[in-house]
């Protein structure tokens, strides 16, 4: 369950679970988290609980709720995000404490499935065949789900029915990079680094890699004697982050890297 | 012989973003051709402790074998090479090792590993592989799994109750149906391929191929082929990338040229009365 720690001047007074689907918290005795100081209003904000969570949302208080040194209106609470009502401090700690952690993590570690396990105790045949055998896969599956099978020996354990996707989708508003070549013959050209991966250069002579990674864009030196150019400085082995407007130097011909937004 | 001048091998394992320590386990001997990978699991550090030895029991005594022996001579009984014995044998090795070491000590119980090993000889690679690590070749352009995983999901998707594409959002991906260490007795899955001058091959744990498409894979190997070193770090990063859920581990194998086995006169004298 997630909790709120209130302290004040970096002395922790207290915890409070968030149990109920409504906290609400001011000056007045009837809140929830009643905090008697004259910089909190009455009724000062509340923090509704869905079931993992919670938003945070001001009352229309006379000091206004600030969410991580910002005033808000309403706010979806992150994991460690710090509320500050006049001196207090309420910091949000979300649901997944080690425990659940730990859960999560076991799940998706690789664990054996043995036929055997799953089999009865009268000692079935070790392979089944035909048309038997998806009847067999499947049942292995169902019994996999409902025993965990973290261990052959311990299959109380409960899977929590958390499927993941393959990859992880790319964050939707990563800003799109492209570059465009100043000389040689194709100079005007501009191309839009869409795939993760571009490389550019001749083999043979120079080759670099442009990586698109959430973090941003950045070159790579792939092959070639001399490693190339930006700004007119030479890159190091490691992967140099590229930032709007640098000028890259590769292969006898120069081109601009820009952010286009 | 020495395929050290032939087989240009680079390699990268990493915790990924969310593990806190690395049950992957790699091993390369670039002049003996042979590569191992092995991704552990069980409590604790278990997994870790049965990938390692996995890695270090094949590879110490591969290395041992293949210094006396060639494993292209045939093998008068199966009349095939020795290769694949001496890998199964080694496999099996391993195996014994693990399990034994998890029945005496109470804090290993239950611990195993998944295992590729590729032995590269006489041009061409024998693999052997257990559980749901992966060999891959990328030959002209075009990237092709060779393994098959040993798991709860390929089993579905073989027995047409999934689809490849329902795989992907699967429940347990994690399940392999054999792994090394669990059983007194395991039979690890063997297949030998020819090997072509150029082709680049892929060893990886799950963590890679779970957190990366295939066609990306191939995408990174074909831009960074030039830089082997650098391609095996940037699979890692993508995988990183994309989450990092679990370790991830690669190893690259690049054949630059023809290594043909050394023949003795009699398989000479035979190979040209044929």
């Amino acid at each position: 369950m997630a909790k709120l720690i209130l302290s004040m001047d970096g002395l922790v007074l207290k915890e409070i679970p968030l149990s109920k689907e409504r906290t609400s918290i001011g000056r007045k005795p009837h809140n929830d988290i009643q905090i008697d100081n004259l910089a909190v209003s009455g009724e000062h904000a509340v923090i509704v609980t869905i079931l993992n969570d919670s938003f945070l949302e001001d009352l229309g208080s006379t000091n206004g709720t600030v969410v991580n040194g910002n005033p808000i209106k309403k706010h979806f609470l992150q994991n460690n995000d710090v509320i500050e009502l006049g001196k207090y401090k309420l910091k949000f700690v979300a649901e997944a404490g080690p425990a659940a952690g730990v859960e999560k993590s076991d799940f998706e570690k690789t664990m054996v499935l043995r036929p055997a396990a799953a089999r009865q105790p009268d000692d079935a045949p070790r392979s089944t065949p035909g048309a038997n055998r998806a009847a067999a896969v499947q049942q292995a599956a169902t019994a996999a789900a409902m025993a965990g099978f973290a261990d052959a020996k311990d299959a109380t354990k409960t899977v929590p029915p958390a499927p993941q996707p393959a990859s992880a989708p790319r964050p939707a508003g990563q800003p799109l990079g492209a570059i465009q070549l100043l000389s040689g013959a194709n100079a005007g050209k501009e191309l839009e680094l869409t795939k993760p991966l571009t490389t550019l250069g001749k083999p043979g002579v120079q080759v670099a890699v442009l990586t698109r990674r959430p973090q941003g864009y950045f070159i790579t030196h792939v092959e070639g004697a001399a490693r190339p150019n930006v700004n007119g400085q030479q890159i190091g082995p490691a992967p140099h982050a590229l930032k709007d407007h640098d000028v890259i130097e590769l292969a006898g011909v120069k081109m601009e890297f820009f952010v286009k937004g | 012989m020495d395929l050290a001048q032939v087989l240009e091998i680079a390699s990268c394992t990493d915790p990924g973003m969310v593990r806190s320590h690395n049950e992957d386990s790699i091993a390369t001997d670039a002049a003996n051709g042979l590569v191992v990978l092995a991704d552990g699991m069980g409590g604790y550090n278990a997994g870790e402790v049965a990938s390692g030895m996995a890695t270090t029991v094949i590879v110490a005594e591969m290395r041992q074998i293949l210094a006396t022996t060639q494993p292209n001579q045939i093998d008068p009984r199966t009349n095939q090479t020795i290769a694949a014995r001496l890998v199964r044998e080694q496999v099996l090795r391993a195996n014994s090792s693990i399990y034994q070491a998890a029945q005496n000590q109470p804090q290993y119980a239950g611990m195993g590993t998944t295992l590729v090993v590729a032995l590269f000889y006489d041009n061409r690679v024998l693999v052997a592989h257990l559980g749901d690590s992966r060999l891959y070749l990328l030959r002209e352009g075009a990237l092709r799994q060779l393994t098959r995983d040993h798991s709860l999901l390929q089993e579905q998707i073989d027995s047409g109750l999934l689809t490849a594409e329902q795989a992907k959002n699967a429940q347990h991906k994690n399940l392999v149906t054999k792994a090394l260490g669990i059983d007194p007795s395991v039979e690890p899955e063997i297949h030998e391929y020819q090997t072509r001058p150029g082709d680049l091959y892929l060893v990886c744990s799950d963590g890679l191929c779970d957190m990366v498409e295939d066609n990306e894979i191939s995408m990174a190997l074909q831009a960074l082929g030039g830089n082997l070193k650098l391609a095996a770090q940037q699979l890692v990063q993508m995988a990183n990338d994309n989450g990092g859920r679990d370790n991830v581990s690669v190893i690259l194998v690049r054949v630059q040229r023809e290594y043909p086995g050394a023949r003795s006169v009699m398989a000479k004298v035979f190979a040209w009365l044929k």
